[in-house]
């Protein structure tokens, strides 16, 4: 069902009181909704991308033992306002010798690439621009426009540091995307579809219902997308293309002003964007444990709109919980070497998925959905997750007391700040 | 009545797309622009087979056509030395021959386009088309469809073959390597890249 038009179906029937089927006029309305869904999508991906860059730059404060940015507002969290505010103030520089057109335009392909994505991406029970029944491959589609907008600011720029990380980061999107692929490609076949919506549907709200632990292919297959995406996403530890100490900042060095901002823009969309499509196609997207889908369909009124923001907000939850990680991970992980770079990807990572994809097809075949091996290693990898996450934050609580006992140490008192919390 | 002059109207826009991309690859003097110019060409038509419900062949297209062909012209222009200085890319094979190309074509599409009667069908609601897609590949072209990929297969161990095939020979002595090469041996690119601090050397 296409949300966007139904919505505005509605909408003609309640305004002007017109069958949307017969009315003249109601492509004018349709892209007016088309549009509004568009502006709300952008304006989706600002008010993220704006706060992330002070929750990543917190968080890397918290983990280099430093303060990060905490003087515009309570705890710095208008910080993302005041730089956006001065790249919107500063000169649009186009370095001499560049090629003017394209260096203006490459910005654009890479915010649109990134942006693309989100058309597909579900948010909720009906939160989604439209359900395209290719929704996963149309995002893998989407997304190499970035490489090409990558490759134009690099060449563009007339300058070697720009062109080094724009080939850099276009040979190392093409390499990684075909793991992400084919670990994306066990999802579909396991779903038996590749609309972004039916790959919820085929999940359920609790744990052991979700695809991360039904299979234990699919649950190599999470960790493979993972570190793909975070490759594709031009991240620590894969972000050789902005490589600062030797590359300066690789692609985008020439930029300024509101042109660089269109890239970091870019640049946190995906983060967004990889950690919605791990939720959607592993993490049971926004299914609420305990209610079906069928449930929130046939509610009216305001408990619609209560179940769509509670939906919302559970898909919010597990894709912020991701991202959380990928951000602690920048800091965590030293980056790669570009040979060692390769390596992983072509020797390991394509390898891996292509096993996932046969093995999931294997365990398919033989082993009978809710039948007694089934149940066995779905409680196994159940076991195995909750461990990993019980770790995580253990390791994470260890680090943090260590941190803390080395200041009482060095200074003499007691650190006067608790985990969440900085001066 | 209103569908169909908003249909035509996305058409002609898409179709222009499509042209326009192919005209500026075409004229453009600098080759670099010439290639990302294809980009163009290639959204045209996918829009085209979006507009025409073709939903898989539209996003194969982009996925295909954009993310690997595009990519892959561009890194072969951006790799080629000297070629911000070839300022002519598409003179070399002369106005007449191109244009004898050109009417060829034209004659050929639109004796196609005249004789084949054309039907009109109503408007049928889009289906998604993957499954079926699907279902004739692994039924009746299971065969063909296989032969692709071992043709596929093949392109790939020549493609390993040719790029790291001269070293090997000149190694072991073969007779067609036993002229010792006057240029010194170059490290392959992987050796190139191994240095300690992971700068790959221009």
């Amino acid at each position: 069902m296409n949300v966007v038009q139904h919505a505005a179906d509605r909408f003609m029937r309640w305004a002007f009181s017109v069958d949307p089927a017969t009315w003249p006029h109601a492509w004018i309305v349709y892209a007016g909704f088309i549009l509004l869904a568009a502006v709300l999508a952008v304006g989706f991906v600002a008010l993220f991308a704006g706060p992330v860059t002070w929750l990543e730059r917190r968080v890397a404060g918290r983990i280099m033992s430093r303060i990060g940015p905490n003087r515009v507002g309570p705890q710095g969290v208008l910080q993302w306002l005041a730089d956006g505010i001065k790249c919107f103030l500063k000169e649009d520089l186009v370095p001499e010798g560049a090629d003017r057109t394209l260096f203006r335009i490459a910005p654009y392909f890479v915010f649109g690439g990134m942006f693309g994505a989100f058309v597909v991406l579900p948010f909720g029970v009906h939160l989604v621009a439209a359900d395209l029944n290719v929704g996963l491959l149309y995002i893998l589609a989407v997304t190499s426009l970035v490489v090409v907008g990558l490759l134009m600011a690099g060449w563009a720029s007339n300058s070697k540091w720009a062109l080094f990380g724009g080939v850099r980061s276009a040979a190392q999107l093409v390499s990684y995307e075909i793991p992400s692929a084919f670990s994306l490609m066990a999802v579909i076949l396991f779903a038996g579809t590749m609309s972004m919506q039916g790959v919820v549907a085929a999940q359920g709200g609790w744990p052991w219902d979700w695809f991360l632990f039904r299979n234990p292919f699919l649950f190599a297959a999470f960790f493979l997308y993972f570190t793909a995406a975070i490759a594709e996403g031009n991240r620590t530890p894969f972000d050789l293309p902005e490589a600062e100490s030797e590359l300066v900042a690789g692609y985008n060095v020439e930029y300024s002003g509101m042109r660089y901002l269109f890239f970091m823009f870019a640049e946190w969309a995906n983060l967004w964007i990889m950690s919605a499509v791990a939720t959607v196609c592993f993490l049971g997207g926004w299914q609420i444990p305990g209610v079906s889908p069928a449930e929130v369909a046939a509610a009216e009124g305001l408990a619609f709109v209560g179940w769509q923001a509670l939906s919302f907000l559970v898909f919010a939850a597990k894709a912020s919980a991701l991202i959380l990680v990928v951000v602690q991970l920048r800091w965590t992980v030293p980056r790669l070497r570009i040979d060692q770079l390769m390596f992983t990807c072509w020797k390991y990572l394509v390898p891996l998925s292509f096993v996932c994809i046969l093995g999931v097809l294997a365990l398919m075949v033989v082993v009978r959905e809710g039948g007694t091996v089934d149940m066995i290693l779905r409680a196994a990898l159940l076991i195995f997750g909750f461990w990993a996450v019980v770790e995580y934050a253990r390791r994470i609580r260890r680090t943090y007391l260590a941190d803390k006992a080395l200041y009482e140490r060095m200074e003499g008192k007691a650190m006067w700040y608790p985990p969440y919390r900085m001066p | 009545m209103t569908t169909s002059l908003a249909g035509a109207v996305v058409f002609y826009a898409l179709a222009a797309l499509a042209v326009a991309g192919a005209a500026w690859v075409a004229f453009a003097r600098n080759i670099v622009h010439s290639a990302f110019a294809l980009l163009a060409t290639f959204f045209g038509v996918a829009g085209l087979y979006a507009f025409l419900s073709a939903d898989l062949v539209a996003v194969i297209q982009l996925l295909v056509y954009v993310g690997g062909i595009l990519i892959l012209i561009l890194f072969a222009v951006m790799l080629t030395s000297r070629i911000s200085e070839v300022k002519v890319s598409n003179r070399s094979a002369g106005f007449g021959l191109g244009l004898l190309v050109l009417l060829g074509t034209i004659g050929v599409m639109a004796a196609v386009a005249l004789r084949v009667p054309w039907g009109k069908a109503p408007p049928a609601t889009p289906e998604p088309m993957a499954p079926g897609v699907g279902d004739a590949l692994l039924g009746p072209y299971v065969l063909p469809f296989e032969v692709v990929s071992v043709l596929l297969l093949a392109a790939l161990i020549g493609a390993v073959t040719l790029a790291r095939g001269r070293k090997r020979i000149a190694a072991s002595g073969t007779p067609g390597a036993a002229a010792p090469d006057p240029v010194p041996e170059r490290k392959t690119k992987d050796e190139e890249r191994k240095t300690p601090d992971g700068e790959v050397q221009p």
